[in-house]
């Protein structure tokens, strides 16, 4: 028995000395570990369109080719390397993982992360072993609101879920008048994003259109149970004309295509939150007339802003992957994007030298920047959480085309669906949203 | 007292400092694994329990995820950080559980038994994933774990959660084997064997189980709560979703059933496994997971430990030849 206690450690032993090795090996080329669902059921939808834009964007960026102002080589001169890696598997494996990440391959960064769940459950260790994270995609405001308050390490460049909410309750509240005239009701599953969601929605209402009544009961059906029979008999049932969805995924395709046989699309107006994320895999399936959210000037929104990164951008997906760019492919790009702003940035205040993971921070920490098709404002939590413009407007099929577009885009400031620096999301929304700038 | 000092308490307890030396000089990343293994061997430890009288569970995420919510909450609602208090609340409240849902889980066998367990961690997962107050899907973190009047801060918590661990899981797991080695313990083999000679040498088989069961709860809850503050969070994918349950029934298979120090060297190799799969095919890792454990199954039927086995008993049945070689 004693030898095998022995042999155990001989295998501790060895395997310490490997991961000593490995670290010993990082040279001129900077190390981004990329976290993102390559397995699973958020792969298809989420995943692999976040990994195609870490790529081209790379790819731009290595090569020196991504039009101005990110026309240099790499990233303060140094090439980036990507490290993809599944994110499937819970806020544990996650936890480890960024920890090997750090420590064990030393990367010089994470730039990642699309569930909310994920961004929990690693924010504080992130910050712990002194890793720069660049959240890219996941929601969730208690990120920056209750885990880690006085954040050093953790970014996240996209805005968070309350502003998208807020946007979805003032496109309603604006440009569907007449549907909301018998009021409107919740469809959303039961876990953390669909209840945050529709707390958010709901609040913004309550301050927007006061005088539109919510539903008594709102439909709260389990994630990922797949069949949604009895939801759409009890929303065809229903008198409300407008329906607040944060469906996403594989749940989200199923009820759109139960819900096209039952023609509750003609009767009904959905504001699907995260709708846009399948439109382009549903294309015509995509009912019409209906809202999609990308929190933000991504995906199908972007589709003919006409910026020289953009147009750059949208090229270049289409021709490689076949298929339009997403709000993923947009969101993690934009991620790399702010990583390259903060290095070129810190490398100039440095006077020309490779600037340390400090002077990083300090380049990126309130910065604004400019993105793929709109400015980025670092300008919440002491400037590490982003607040972006909102768009919304409502699906309808391009025959000429042959895609999915998007008609009556309204276009919402940042500043007016956003809570100003130092307020958090629910406060805010329940104070009567003080502070907002809606032009 | 020398009743108690076999080869496995000396094993044990060299491991238990070879564990402590080696916390000097790992690097954090590694002594976050080797946290873990602590953790999610205890489960399976738990699993060894049952599995001797020749009963499985599907569920046991259900105490694992029981351990780590009952610190979490803890530390959430009442604001004690103490590793003690929360630890020793974690094992009895999964403890309590085992033992309620032990009177009606004891009545069943085979797959009944392991279905059952399965069914009753998703409900813990469902209850979890829904309830606000309870984090839902996202989780609850935890405040720094704190040691009695000791707060450290950064590596030097991890460490000295490291040394926590590590004693306590020496504790837990010369405990379970001293349990086993006991009349009750070896019941066990006899509930598999053949259960109604058991009864008619005048034991209860049903109370047997329900004792092993309660065991089980406790060492699965201390495996949880140890876990959650290794993770400093919990969230219910990965404390209580039934994949969770299979990873400890996997380790179960890759360790054997031979020993108690069999599945911490099961869950440490589980967890490297899993580590390099997912760093060099970060697409394809959950069939290199698939893979080691259809090989195991195949080559291995008795799990890693029987290599053991088979090595001691070749070297024994060596030194009786050469012995008597001597003899001659």
């Amino acid at each position: 028995m004693k030898h095998v206690k022995g042999r155990a450690a001989v295998l501790l032993a060895s395997v310490a000395s490997v991961a000593l090795i490995a670290t010993a090996a990082s040279a001129q080329t900077l190390k981004i570990a990329v976290p993102t669902f390559l397995t699973g059921g958020s792969a298809p939808a989420f995943g692999i369109p976040a990994k195609n834009g870490v790529e081209l964007i790379l790819k731009g960026i290595n090569e020196g080719t991504l039009p101005a102002p990110y026309n240099s080589v790499g990233l303060a001169g140094r090439k980036a390397e990507p490290l993809f890696y599944d994110e499937m598997g819970g806020g544990t494996k996650q936890v480890t993982e960024l920890r090997n990440k750090a420590q064990k391959e030393k990367v010089d960064m994470i730039v990642g992360y699309i569930s909310s769940g994920t961004c929990a459950a690693v924010a504080r260790v992130a910050e712990e072993v002194k890793l720069l994270t660049i959240m890219t995609v996941c929601g969730t405001p208690r990120v920056f609101e209750e885990l880690v308050k006085e954040p050093k390490y953790v970014f996240r460049t996209v805005a968070h879920g309350t502003g998208n909410n807020t946007g979805a309750a003032h496109y309603a509240a604006k440009m569907l008048k007449d549907e909301l005239k018998d009021g409107y009701i919740g469809l959303n599953q039961n876990y953390a994003w669909g209840q945050d969601s529709w707390r958010d929605f709901n609040l913004a209402m309550g301050e927007i259109a006061p005088d539109v009544k919510p539903a008594k009961k709102q439909q709260f059906p389990k994630l990922f149970s797949g069949q949604y029979g009895s939801e759409i008999s009890a929303l065809l049932r229903a008198k409300q004309k407008v329906v607040h969805s944060s469906f996403w995924g594989g749940d989200l395709e199923a009820f759109l295509a139960q819900g096209t046989a039952r023609g509750l699309f003609k009767r009904k107006t959905f504001i699907f939150t995260v709708g846009e994320t399948v439109a382009y895999r549903l294309g015509k399936k995509f009912p019409s007339g209906q809202l999609v959210g990308t929190r933000g000037p991504y995906g199908i929104y972007a589709v003919g802003i006409d910026t020289p990164l953009n147009n750059w951008f949208q090229k270049n997906y289409r021709e490689i992957y076949k298929e339009p760019p997403s709000q993923p492919s947009y969101q993690y790009a934009q991620g790399v994007l702010a990583a390259k702003y903060a290095y070129d940035k810190a490398m100039k205040d440095n006077g020309g030298k490779f600037p340390t993971t400090d002077q990083v921070i300090a380049a990126l920490r309130g910065a604004t920047f400019t993105s793929i098709a709109g400015t980025v404002e670092m300008a919440l939590s002491h400037g590490h959480q982003a607040i972006t413009e909102d768009r919304w407007g409502l699906t309808a099929y391009d025959e000429e085309k042959g895609e999915l577009v998007v008609k009556d885009v309204l276009v919402l400031g940042a500043k007016c669906v956003n809570p100003p620096d130092g307020v958090e999301s629910v406060p805010w929304l329940k104070g009567g949203m003080k502070g907002a700038k809606c032009g | 007292m020398t009743k108690y000092m076999d080869r496995t308490t000396w094993a044990l307890t060299i491991g238990l400092v070879l564990l402590i030396v080696v916390n000097f000089f790992v690097p954090e990343w590694f002594r976050s694994i080797l946290l873990l293994s602590l953790a999610r061997g205890s489960v399976a430890l738990g699993l060894l329990v049952l599995w001797r009288c020749g009963l499985i569970s599907f569920g046991h995420a259900l105490f694992y995820g029981f351990g780590a919510y009952t610190v979490a909450l803890i530390v959430k609602y009442l604001g004690i950080t103490d590793a003690f208090f929360t630890i020793a609340c974690g094992v009895v409240v999964a403890g309590g559980l085992a033992w309620m849902l032990g009177f009606l889980l004891r009545r069943y066998r085979g797959i009944f038994f392991a279905l059952l367990n399965l069914a009753f961690s998703m409900i813990l997962y469902g209850v979890l994933a829904k309830l606000e107050s309870l984090g839902s899907t996202d989780g609850i973190s935890l405040e720094r774990t704190t040691f009695l009047w000791y707060a450290p801060e950064g590596a030097a918590n991890k460490f000295a959660l490291f040394i926590f661990a590590a004693i306590l899981t020496w504790g837990v797991a010369l405990a379970v084997h001293h349990y086993l080695r006991s009349t009750l313990g070896y019941m066990t083999t006899a509930v598999r064997e053949n259960e109604i000679r058991l009864e008619f040498l005048g034991y209860s088989a049903e109370r047997a189980i329900h004792v092993k069961y309660t065991i089980s709860g406790l060492v699965g809850g201390f495996g949880g709560a140890i876990a959650a503050m290794t993770i400093g969070h919990v969230d219910p994918d990965s404390m209580a979703y039934w994949p969770i349950s299979g990873d400890f029934v996997f380790i179960a298979i890759l360790s054997g059933t031979g020993n108690v120090g069999a599945p911490f060297i099961g869950a440490l190799i589980y967890e490297l496994i899993r580590t390099y799969a997912f760093d060099q095919f970060p697409e394809i890792w959950q069939l290199i997971m698939g893979g080691t454990l259809l090989l195991i199954v195949m080559f291995l039927p008795n799990g890693l430990w029987s290599l053991v086995d088979r090595w001691s008993k070749r070297r024994t049945g060596r030194d009786r030849l050469e012995a008597e070689r001597e003899k001659a």
